[in-house]
């Protein structure tokens, strides 16, 4: 398996206080990997790391080549497409805007075109709503729309941060049922911070555990879900 | 009633220009949270630029065009220059900016074409339009010129795929960063069209108020007005506002004993401070609501 994402002591800042100390993972090409940890360990900010939008040092590698110094906005050209916390939704435009500006960086229209239709698909319910403005969407159909969106650049990787944020239980399951099939199905690599553990590991195959900007624990998905102690003193459930 | 008629058809044409400079000021502030105190001292001296050139034997239509485009690049140099090193800049720092801006555009024109009123051409002409009393070619010719402007605009917004990333930029940036788009450079891009906007409304209204360095003063003051009363977070309501602030004026100085000419420009200062007691947000505006 050939690696994809590889992030070697990433260190990262907010004016003076460090939040990530010198955090090192990788993601291997068709993954799904997970990034646990309690509130405040530095998972989001490592995604944020990732994509230059906080100040860091360390080195940050996609496919090869490094992605530091790079802006947000040409990191995005890699194929790294960012779901960011909050999910990001453009609220004053209309849903198929919303999926239009996933693939802003695309230059294929007719390709465009068929994969607003395969996200209509794969999410009916935005075909419906495809005329309302995205910020009247329910919290889960916004995350829908957020995972669409992040999926019409044609990503190599997706980032997402904490999907099953502020979600019903059943849409959280829905959710995540669609992310594996992307997964599988859409050969994209996919990078997913939780705090909802427990259902980020039957998804993963791989998992990193943070704890106050340090990686404490590292492996495959099911190991960790197995392991009690790591289960009680990390996780928490 | 025909005095009415036409006191309301003269502020339809004059409050096209305001839409203009209302839309210009929308402009900028949808993209940089910041009002363009120097708005109309651009217009004015692309207005001039206009005038130097028809001076050089340049036809009107064309010089209107090479206008445009060099309003477009002077728009996106000063953003460049002097408003990107100022992003993260506290709110007074902006407004010294903006303030110098206008102190050194006004200077400028001075210097170069100095302060006596010139004769600015108009392409329509100035004789009835179409035989009726009630307004002139040349105010026709205003509304005309603004009303094809927007639709281009509204087309431009809605249609095009740079209209949907500087949407897009200017109402959630980080998200527009993060799928692929150059926020800094589509504010550069909102700063060119917003000048070339406001050198549109000063080549329509310098036939009316004479060409000079401080032609554009109260323009922009009815301009902030309109874009005021239209909310400053809709370039639909500063159009709106404009129209609405061009007929206002006219029938407040026709109708209003005592107002007349002299007293109209504290008319939209008071309707300015109306409406920001009253409605803040504006009639179409987004009330803005900040975590503290």
């Amino acid at each position: 398996m050939t690696t994809l994402l590889n992030v070697k002591d990433l260190r990262a800042y907010y004016g003076q206080v460090q939040a990530l100390h010198g955090l090192s993972f990788s993601l291997n090409e068709g993954s799904l990997t997970t990034l646990l940890g309690a509130n405040g360990a530095g998972k989001t900010t490592t995604l944020r790391a990732i994509c230059n939008m906080v100040r860091s040092s360390g080195a940050v590698e996609f496919d090869g080549k490094p992605l530091n110094n790079r802006s947000t906005e040409s990191i995005v050209r890699f194929g790294i497409a960012h779901v960011p916390q909050g999910r990001g939704t453009f609220t004053t435009m209309t849903v198929e805007e919303n999926l239009q500006l996933g693939a802003i960086t695309r230059k294929d229209s007719a390709g465009i075109v068929a994969d607003i239709e395969r996200m209509y698909a794969h999410f009916p319910v935005l075909k419906q709503r495809h005329t309302q403005q995205a910020g009247t969407l329910s919290g889960g159909e916004q995350q829908m729309l957020a995972v669409a969106r992040a999926l019409m650049l044609r990503p190599r990787l997706m980032l997402l941060d904490e999907p099953s944020f502020g979600l019903a239980p059943l849409v959280v399951r829905d959710l995540f049922g669609i992310l594996g099939k992307i997964n599988r199905e859409d050969k994209v690599s996919i990078l997913v911070v939780e705090q909802n553990a427990q259902l980020a590991l039957e998804l993963a195959d791989q998992a990193y555990v943070i704890e106050t900007g340090r990686i404490v624990m590292s492996g495959n998905a099911k190991d960790i879900a197995n392991n009690e102690e790591i289960r009680k003193s990390y996780l928490g459930y | 009633m025909e005095l009415f008629t036409n006191q309301v058809l003269a502020g339809i044409a004059t409050g096209a220009i305001y839409a203009c400079m209302a839309l210009a000021v929308v402009m900028i502030y949808q993209a940089i949270d910041h009002l363009n105190f120097a708005q109309g001292e651009m217009a004015m001296f692309s207005t001039f630029i206009s005038w130097q050139l028809m001076q050089w034997g340049v036809p009107y239509w064309a010089a209107f065009v090479i206008t445009l485009a060099f309003s477009f690049v002077a728009g996106i140099a000063i953003e460049r220059i002097l408003f990107k090193p100022l992003v993260k800049a506290p709110v007074l720092t902006n407004v010294a900016g903006f303030i110098a801006l206008y102190a050194i555009i006004n200077s400028s024109a001075g210097l170069i074409w100095d302060f006596t009123i010139k004769q600015y051409p108009t392409p329509f002409g100035s004789s009835p339009f179409l035989g009726s009393q009630l307004i002139s070619t040349h105010q026709a010719g205003m509304i005309g010129v603004t009303v094809l402007l927007l639709l281009g605009l509204y087309f431009f917004f809605q249609y095009t795929r740079i209209g949907l990333a500087m949407r897009a930029a200017a109402s959630v940036p980080e998200s527009a960063r993060l799928v692929g788009i150059n926020t800094s450079w589509m504010i550069a891009l909102g700063w060119g069209m917003a000048t070339a906007i406001g050198a549109i409304a000063g080549m329509l209204i310098a036939p009316v108020v004479f060409l000079e360095p401080n032609m554009m003063g109260g323009v922009l003051i009815y301009g902030f007005a309109a874009a005021v009363l239209g909310g400053l977070t809709s370039p639909f309501g500063a159009v709106v506002g404009g129209f609405l602030v061009g007929v206002f004026e006219n029938l407040a100085g026709t109708y209003i004993p005592g107002v007349g000419n002299e007293l109209k420009l504290p008319i939209a200062l008071a309707l300015i401070i109306s409406v920001l007691v009253v409605k803040p947000a504006g009639l179409f505006g987004r009330q803005i609501v900040k975590r503290v």
